[in-house]
């Protein structure tokens, strides 16, 4: 059964990136086994980090709940493995670039002894959206694609607007990234299921998994699982390998040709994007109990010897899966955590593994430093930006500082994508201008609001100011008059009282 | 283990200014060897000395400027612009002429400007006009082709060489003997004097569908474009907007009188309309940016390449075409800004934050 | 010539006093310059310029031509951006920002404060409470950082700290 590729949108510009995924993909999904000592972040996912309800000596077991949601957007933590937790402490993480932040250390029994399941697995048909909604949160769902949204949230959200599609994005357009394709390819059930379970969730009836065009073993996998559930709401949809063609709303434009609102989310176009790697985490909680602890890693890059995919237990350091898979080569320069495009380049490999990780890329060359020439006005940048910008524009006025031309120009519409970086050929760094441009705005924003408030405060000061000095003016004046009317003989009476000689006392 | 920390992308371009200018020139080489086949070695002495003049003009400019001399040295545009030059003056020039245009094309339109990047103006066009208005008579000095059939005589290499460093031609050889008037210019004249199309067509400074020898340098400098267009070195947009600006008005004059108006393929392959449809024009610096734009500003340069020629006093009207064009850019910029994914028509930007 | 000399002259005399005439008798409306000149200034109410808050400092620029450089707050920013709007010239400051204003928010030690309001009546924004013989405090968020309060305080208990 072929998937259809018709019907699809267009994405604008975009770049043809070397694959890269031969060597990662040759060989099946390995298990890091579970290591001595597991670290897990307190702040795994968007939004509040998650506060420990564990002690320090206390013993855990896998799948156990050791960190609760904590605000309106959170997720909790699950202990990956039994042991013991021997630390509440900052380590290095990789969302802080190899800075610290707290995190439960626990060192492991080597048991790997499940927690028991208060309740029996019921089947998903029969519960409710709302059950299913918090149980997704308990389970510590968050999105895998990379912004590791809590699941609960976005799908509570979504339930408001008007919905048509829910979209699978199995796109993975980066480089080096495969762990997608393999877990479409190994476990394609698992994410045809978790499409079901969210359809029920959210009471649709029609879901697209979006899959790009090379990787053909995995839209083999899918369409076998699909024959097998005979479900006639699943499609697959065939992406052109374009990068960033997986970014969410580039999805969404190409699988149902509406673009997303400027500012807004899928959801005003009436879809729901999740990974195809969250709908299996979804399957795993509501179908087999266990809750997010582990997932599936790409590791590669000329810095390892051996790249391939792993599954690993969430809070395992990148040292010990790098370990495992073989170590490093000689020529290991660079740790980067996720894609050589959006990825980010951190410090040490003390890090541990976290529910955002897709892929651990060692390189061995570093960016050419220094080398920025003038921009030449060549215009290439706008040829590939997927969002129409004039990136060379935003150059300009992002070194002129100019809040106002920025914003019209749509640098808030920037998916920072790195496309218009690898076609500069003055290899101007625009994509990073572009961040610390958007921080700039956000700064110039917040001390405009604040000189607003001040001003505001001040003015309804000076007019309270005033109105008190009239309201005292008036209350003088009124007494004045109150002590005229009164006659002559009360104002001796007051002079009497305060023991002020009177006019008559004075004459004597 | 420890690592160093840099800023995404970790990919590295594959694309640096040096490797396109280079293909430009590259691309040149062709009509360059039309041009001494058909024209004689001149262009090459001048092409020595713009080269020397640009690349040293330039050198002194970063000097005071207090830049490094070697990174911007060795990204060929100095170069480029000398290219340029070289082939918009006439075979037979004063070396002075040269060094005038090419020191003012990289001096005050390039660097005193700001340098790569930052000049408004074209600045091969910018120092070709202005020895084309300091230095007339040298500018008319257009040597004839050497096809055997017209009757003139050239200068031999060595004479060649020294009219190039004294302006002083052998005795034997006047100035009414080794140059004659362009085609372009003839075209002019004739038209003028009321001549008609095929009769001026006639004359055997008139090749098949432009001038003679000028055509063939024509279609080499089109075909190093068309080169460089497909290594996506230029768009599209700009040739295209030149070159329909120049085939719509005059195609349409044609028809409506063909006695009495060049036909466009004239138009096209005489003077330097190719050299500034692939090579001028599409400078990226002095150019629009946007792919609207560029039609917009190659469709400026094409009509207003004929209007000059056809009304104006100078014969070929590219470099000023291409000046004015440039001055119209910031304008053509802002006006064809591409709608932004996710914005709405011809509406205003309204911002909706994400809650 | 001499007729085109005269001619030209005498236009230019003409539309000169006619300008001057206009620019007196039609003034534009100041008010809407005020405000405009008074959303570029920094709002911190700090009077280090001389005038009693920022928009009689706006005022007094409109109106008394004013010169523009007088916020240290501000900084070299605003000066631009006033010369920008009113077309005037940028100058460096009159006098450089002693302290970074907007980074800093004042702190009541409370151990020492005899709550006698001289501090609360003193701030422009109101980011002061208290009533008398009770205890002041700040609210930091609402604190510009203009230091006026630091004066009138009978027992320095007040004290610029890094805002947060």
């Amino acid at each position: 059964m072929s998937a259809p590729t018709f019907d699809l949108g267009t994405l604008h510009g975009g770049l043809r990136l070397p694959i890269l995924k031969d060597e990662s993909t040759a060989r099946v999904i390995q298990h890091v086994p579970v290591p001595t000592q597991l670290v897990l972040p307190l702040a795994q996912h968007a939004g509040e980090p998650a506060h420990p309800i564990v002690g320090i000596g206390e013993r855990v077991l896998k799948g156990q709940l050791i960190a609760d949601a904590d605000g309106i957007i959170s997720a909790p933590v699950h202990a990956s493995s039994s042991g013991k937790v021997v630390a509440i402490e900052q380590w290095p993480v990789s969302r802080r670039l190899g800075e610290n932040a707290p995190c439960i250390v626990i060192e492991c029994d080597g048991l790997d002894q499940a927690v028991y399941l208060s309740e029996p697995i019921v089947p998903f048909e029969k519960q409710s959206p709302d059950t299913l909604f918090q149980k997704i949160l308990y389970g510590g769902i968050v999105g895998l694609g990379g912004a590791v949204f809590p699941t609960a949230h976005k799908l509570m959200e979504a339930t408001t607007e008007s919905l048509e599609y829910l979209i699978l994005n199995g796109v993975e357009c980066e480089s080096y990234i495969s762990c997608d394709d393999m877990l479409m390819r190994e476990h394609a059930m698992a994410v045809v299921v978790g499409a079901q379970i969210l359809l029920h969730a959210l009471r649709l009836d029609r879901c697209f998994v979006a899959v790009e065009s090379d990787k053909p073993e995995a839209i083999h996998a899918l369409a076998d699982a699909l024959t097998e559930v005979q479900d006639g709401r699943i499609a697959v949809k065939q992406i052109p390998t374009i990068y960033p063609s997986g970014a969410e709303d580039q999805v969404v434009q190409l699988v149902t040709r509406k673009e997303v609102p400027t500012g807004g989310l899928p959801t005003d176009v009436g879809c729901l994007v999740q990974n195809v790697g969250t709908a299996a985490a979804v399957y795993d909680w509501i179908c087999q109990g266990e809750p997010l602890i582990s997932r599936i890693t790409t590791v590669t890059g000329d810095g390892v010897a051996a790249p391939m995919n792993v599954k690993s237990r969430i809070g395992t350091t990148v040292a010990d899966v790098v370990n495992f898979i073989g170590g490093y080569t000689e020529r290991a320069k660079q740790l980067i955590i996720g894609g050589p495009m959006t990825g980010k380049s951190v410090t040490t490999d003390r890090v541990p593994l976290v529910k955002a990780t897709n892929c651990i890329l060692v390189l061995s060359e570093t960016p050419p430093l220094g080398t920025e020439n003038p921009c030449i006005r060549c215009g290439e940048c706008a040829q590939v930006c997927p969002v129409l910008l004039l990136p060379q524009q935003l150059y300009w006025y992002a070194c002129a500082d100019n809040e106002a031309k920025l914003r019209s120009y749509g640098l808030t519409d920037c998916i920072e994508c790195g496309c218009c970086d690898l076609v500069c050929p003055s290899h101007i760094p625009l994509t990073a201008d572009f961040r610390s441009a958007k921080l700039r705005m956000r700064e110039l924003e917040d001390e405009q609001a604040r000189a607003e408030r001040a001003k505001q405060r001040f003015e309804s000061r000076t007019v309270r100011l005033e109105r008190e000095q009239l309201q005292r003016a008036v209350e003088l004046m009124k007494q004045k008059e109150r002590i005229k009317n009164a006659g002559p003989q009360a104002i001796q009476e007051i002079l009497e009282r305060s023991g002020k000689p009177s006019e008559s006392d004075k004459d004597e | 283990m420890e690592f160093e920390r840099h800023d995404a992308p970790f990919l590295t371009p594959k694309v640096d200014v040096a490797s396109i200018m280079r293909q430009v020139l590259y691309a040149l080489i062709p009509a360059l060897v039309a041009h001494v086949w058909f024209f004689g070695p001149g262009i090459l002495f001048n092409l020595i000395i713009a080269c020397v003049f640009c690349s040293g003009a330039e050198a002194a400019m970063l000097k005071v400027r207090r830049r490094p001399v070697q990174p911007a040295l060795s990204d060929y545009s100095a170069l480029v612009t000398a290219a340029i030059i070289s082939f918009a003056l006439p075979s037979l020039t004063p070396w002075w002429v040269t060094a005038t245009a090419s020191m003012f094309g990289i001096v005050v339109a390039k660097h005193l400007y700001g340098g790569l990047g930052f000049n408004i103006f074209n600045p091969a066009m910018a120092g070709y006009v202005v020895v084309l208005v300091a230095f007339p008579m040298h500018l008319n000095l257009w040597t004839a082709p050497r096809m055997g059939d017209i009757d003139y005589q050239y200068p031999t290499i060595i004479e060649t060489i020294r009219y190039t460093l004294t302006a002083v031609l052998p005795a034997d050889l006047g100035f009414d003997a080794v140059s004659r008037a362009t085609p372009l210019d003839q075209m002019k004249t004739g038209l003028s004097n009321m001549q008609t199309f095929d009769e001026i067509h006639n004359n055997p400074m008139m090749g098949s569908f432009g001038g003679r020898g000028w055509e063939w340098v024509s279609n080499f400098v089109a075909l190093g474009g068309i080169w460089l267009m497909l290594k996506k070195i230029i768009r599209w947009q700009i040739p295209l907007g030149v070159l329909a600006g120049l085939i719509i008005p005059t195609g349409f004059m044609y028809w409506a009188d063909p006695g009495v108006h060049a036909s466009p393929g004239f138009y096209l392959f005489s003077g330097a309309t190719m050299l500034c449809a692939f090579f001028v024009a599409t400078d990226p610096v002095s150019a629009a940016t946007s792919p609207r734009g560029r039609l917009i500003y190659g469709a400026g340069i094409g009509i207003l390449i004929f209007a000059i020629r056809r009304w104006g006093s100078y014969a070929d009207g590219v470099a000023f075409a291409v000046l004015l064009m440039n001055m119209a850019v910031p304008a053509i910029d802002y006006l064809t800004k591409p709608r932004i994914v996710g914005h709405r028509k011809f509406e205003k930007w309204h911002h909706k934050s994400r809650t | 010539m001499w007729i085109a000399v005269i001619t030209i002259t005498g236009i230019a005399l003409v539309a000169g006093v006619g300008l001057s005439f206009a620019s007196r008798r039609l003034p534009a409306n100041d008010d809407d310059l005020v405000s405009k000149v008074n959303a570029l200034l920094p709002q911190t109410q700090c009077a280090q310029c001389g005038y009693p808050g920022c928009r009689p400092y706006a005022a007094a620029i409109v109106h008394e031509a004013v010169s523009i450089n007088l916020c240290p707050p501000g900084g070299e920013d605003t000066v631009q951006r006033l010369a920008d709007l009113l077309g005037r010239d940028a100058m460096p400051l009159a006098e450089p920002a002693q302290t970074n204003m907007k980074e800093s928010v004042a702190f009541i030690h409370e151990t020492l404060c005899i709550g006698c309001t001289r501090c609360r009546d003193v701030c422009p924004v109101d980011a002061i409470v208290g009533a008398h013989q009770f205890m002041h405090t700040i609210l930091a968020a609402e604190c510009t950082g203009c230091e006026l309060c630091l004066a009138p305080c009978p027992v320095d208990c007040i004290q610029m700290k890094p805002a947060a």
